[in-house]
């Protein structure tokens, strides 16, 4: 059944990425500009050169093809040069992505952290104070716009009381060598003399803009699983349990708990979607040099490669996340299994 | 059980990476915040302020300096220089004790000598030059006609470097103090040829100045280590970092914040917050500048006389001084500004007049008007604050005689690039001297060679206009010259190739801990004597 299941979504996978690729391959045709432009990423191109490269491309060759060989190029990594700085896209793709994925991995973490427990504690103490508290916490960080938050969280913490720096990764001082391009790690593994003040540093720096990113997951995870707990709770099988004469405790973490956050672990997968887009956004307001940032700077650059690249990456990460916590949601929970 | 351990274990470890460990190093560096990404290493290779501010008297060094104080010429890496009678003739004396810069990529083997300023302007003189063609242009040089000017720079003797001239100009010495004119190693120079890797000279760089180049992360940052073995007495740095912050607001945050320490040109509107902290300086100079707006002569109407000068009457200059440099800086009528000793005080002006400029632009056969792109530079520079806004307040003064007009603007690597294809209608931009001769302004952004170099942002080229200031700069006289350049100025006034619109206050603003920095008033800006007080 399983397997059967796997199979089904590796080709769904296969197939959208396939779309992915479709689309991405049509772009080079919808830009506005030269073609052989627009694929390579050259500027200027001479009449010799143009020669050589179409037939390199396989520009005389009917649509299938010229597709066939877009797809070879990306699986092989020759995803052209970046328009504005003539260096290879994919090498700038990777030198920026880490800063986003830290980013959106730390605020996925601590929302985890504050958004679950306080879920439950909201659907145990259903309708009461505390409850209201939470959910009206809730509702507040689920509806405010991300930037104006960052900006406010700026003016008060940064501008105001000058605890928090106001962007970056860390103090533009600090000389961290690029091992794995994930900060705090990099530090961890440097021998650099002044690695606990850099540590210190990159933590203060972090603190602001996971806060912001994790401002809507959290919100997003505390209303969620106070659903999902309030749904569990009002099950028989939790009365039963309390019949035969299990403590609340009890009942909640062996009963509520593991039924609760089955239909989390598929949250997390759909929110992720949003929670890149948030990303983005909150790198631009904290100058945060990740791949959101860089995404939008080239397309105020009108830097199609560079665009292309970043709607590919992007897409492919939130289509592989979703598709893999879809399969782990399924193995923990059978009853999601029928088709 | 065992899972739900390891967590508050994983917080355990990262909490103890958080506790406040004794500092083992009070980093010793400053950062400058810079409004944009250089587009090269060689100053030879470019004319934008934003990357002479980050490179050129940082990593460089000049044969000559100028002095800040009177605009005089100093011995820099020339200790002593003769001309000829002639003026065909230019003999300089080199330091002996001047090194190149140790790095991870390179190790000089011999301190600088006249093979090395050989190297450096045979670059750009000589076809055959083995990196010559490594750069399409040179644009400074080319705006100044280089190859004409100079027959040949050849090594005397090793520390003795001759030029010879085709004619004589009397404003040689002030391009050679200029920040386009840095010394490049020709040891490194011949490593990267035997490497077979030319293009590094300019993205990897070389040189004498008082920093040695470490890293650069494109629209990031810039990071400079000090040169220990610098030649002149310098400050205590030991890193400078130029952290590239574009967006204004973010600039200023951060200048707030102390995570800049010196920042240029704040906006202006901003200055009177931060005269008020005590833990900022704001210096204040004035400034050998000038704001304009130019028309790009090539495209029509903008080919018609008439036409510009209906568009300069139709420009409210007061207004513009008043809502974009706060009145901050004084009414331009000249490239020139008043305080240069080629500047006309009973020149040309044209004052703001719609009737005037309604009836050219009748005669010039457009009574219903017509529609223009402004292009406004996206970042700000002293000369001007704020392009968008003027923009804006053109867009509004030029509404009012028929002409439409769109704001264009791109990022700014790429408007340069764009402007320098000659794809504007019009474009609000200007110019910082390089030093304190009027050449400096009448040749780069108005001559032939420089509408073909990319300077001349007009694409204007008038032979008058060129024989004008060839003639000034081949008299050593400085009457005649003067003389010339009033018949250039009053030539430029009724041609209007662009519209001179503000020659701007320099600010700038730093932490007050930051000493042995001044505004210079000719071009890029210097931290050889930076230092922090703690």
């Amino acid at each position: 059944m399983m397997l059967r299941h796997l199979a089904r979504r590796t080709f769904l996978l296969a197939f959208v990425l396939m779309a992915l690729t479709v689309f991405s391959f049509s772009l080079n045709y919808m830009f506005p500009g030269d073609l052989l432009s627009n694929i390579t990423g050259l500027r200027d191109i001479s009449n010799e050169q143009r020669q050589e490269l179409s037939l390199a491309m396989g520009l005389d060759q009917g649509y299938l093809q010229q597709y066939i060989d877009y797809t070879r190029r990306i699986v092989a990594g020759e995803w052209g040069l970046s328009f504005s700085s003539q260096q290879p896209v994919l090498a700038e793709v990777r030198s920026v992505l880490p800063a986003t994925i830290e980013l959106a991995t730390y605020a996925l973490v601590l929302s985890l952290f504050l958004g679950i427990p306080s879920g439950i504690i909201a659907a145990v103490r259903k309708e009461k104070w505390l409850d209201h508290t939470i959910s009206g916490f809730a509702l507040v960080g689920y509806s405010v716009p991300v930037f104006w938050w960052a900006l406010l969280l700026i003016m008060v913490f940064s501008l105001q009381l000058g605890w928090l720096p106001t962007s970056g990764r860390i103090g533009v001082l600090y000389e961290i060598p690029h091992t794995t391009g994930l900060m705090l790690i990099d530090i961890w593994l440097s021998d650099l003399p002044y690695k606990h003040a850099a540590f210190r540093d990159a933590i203060i720096h972090l603190t602001l803009p996971t806060l912001v990113l994790a401002t809507y997951p959290t919100t997003v995870m505390m209303r969620f699983v106070r659903e999902s707990m309030i749904n569990v709770l009002e099950q028989n099988y939790i009365k039963t349990a309390r019949a035969k004469g299990l403590n609340r405790a009890q009942v909640l973490l062996k009963h509520g708990l593991r039924n609760a956050l089955l239909p989390v672990t598929r949250q997390i997968g759909l929110q992720f979607s949003t929670l890149i887009t948030l990303a983005m956004l909150t790198e631009v307001v904290f100058s945060w040099p990740g791949l959101g940032q860089w995404l939008i700077d080239s397309i105020y650059q009108r830097n199609y490669t560079a665009i292309q690249a970043g709607v590919l990456v992007i897409s492919t990460l939130v289509i592989v996340v979703n598709i893999s916590t879809e399969v782990l949601h399924t193995f923990f929970n059978p009853l999601a299994r029928k088709f | 059980m065992m899972k739900r351990c390891f967590l508050p274990l994983a917080l355990l470890a990262l909490a103890s990476g958080c506790t406040p460990a004794p500092d083992a190093m009070t980093l010793n560096g400053l950062v400058y915040c810079a409004e944009g990404s250089p587009e090269s290493f060689n100053p030879q290779l470019v004319t934008s302020g934003t990357t002479i501010d980050a490179i050129s008297m940082q990593l460089y060094d000049r044969l000559l300096d100028i002095d800040a104080n009177n605009g005089n010429l100093l011995p820099a890496l020339a200790t002593s220089w003769q001309i000829s009678d002639d003026g065909l003739t230019y003999v300089f004396n080199l330091r002996t004790d001047v090194q190149f810069h140790q790095t991870a990529y390179f190790s000089p083997t011999r301190p600088l000598n006249a093979a090395d300023i050989e190297f450096t302007f045979n670059r750009i003189l000589d076809l055959n030059h083995p990196f010559h063609q490594t750069a399409t242009e040179y644009p400074y040089f080319d705006s100044i006609a280089w190859h004409e000017l100079v027959k040949s720079v050849k090594a005397a003797t090793p520390q003795q470097i001759v030029f010879q001239l085709n004619k004589p100009d009397s404003s040689f010495l002030s391009t050679l103090a200029t920040d386009f004119s840095a010394i490049l190693s020709a040891e490194y120079g011949a490593l990267l040829q035997k490497n077979k890797q030319l293009p590094l000279l300019d993205s990897m760089p070389i040189g004498t100045g008082p920093f040695k180049f470490r890293e650069y992360k494109k629209n990031v940052l810039i990071r400079y280590y000090r040169n220990a073995r610098y030649w002149r007495q310098s400050g205590d740095l030991d890193q400078l970092v130029i952290d590239i912050v574009p967006d204004d607001t973010k600039r200023l945050a951060k200048l707030l914040t102390h995570e800049c320490d010196v920042a240029p040109i704040p906006r202006l509107a901003e200055l009177s917050l931060l005269a008020k902290r005590s833990d900022f300086k704001v210096d204040q100079q004035t400034s050998l500048n000038v704001g304009y707006w130019a028309l790009n002569t090539q495209k029509a109407p903008f080919n018609n006389v008439k036409v510009r000068q209906a568009l300069a009457y139709a420009v409210n200059k007061q207004s513009i001084l008043q809502a974009v440099y706060f009145g901050q800086a004084e009414e331009a009528n000249s490239l020139l500004p008043p305080n240069s000793w080629g500047y006309n005080a009973q020149g040309q002006h044209r004052n703001f007049d719609l009737a005037k400029a309604k009836q050219l632009l009748n005669e010039a056969g457009y009574p219903n008007g017509f529609t223009l792109d402004i292009w406004a530079m996206p970042v700000q520079r002293t000369y001007n604050p704020n392009a968008l806004k003027m923009a804006e307040l053109l867009q509004a003064d030029l509404a009012k005689i028929g002409v439409s007009a769109n704001i264009v603007s791109y990022e700014w690597n790429t408007f340069r690039r764009k402007l320098r294809a000659g794809e504007h209608d019009s474009v609000l931009i200007g110019w910082t001297a390089d030093n304190a001769d009027p050449d400096n302004f009448l040749r780069p952004l108005l001559s032939c060679a420089a509408a073909i170099s990319g300077s001349n942002r007009t694409n204007w080229c008038d032979s008058h206009y060129d024989q004008l200031i060839a003639d000034a700069v081949l008299t050593a006289d400085v009457n005649k010259r003067r003389q010339l350049y009033f018949q250039a100025q009053d030539y430029v006034a009724e041609q209007v190739p662009l519209i001179p619109i503000a020659h701007s206050q320099r600010f700038q603003v730093k932490s007050i801990n930051v000493t042995g920095m001044h505004i210079n008033p000719y071009g890029g800006i210097s931290f050889t004597a930076a230092g922090k007080t703690r």
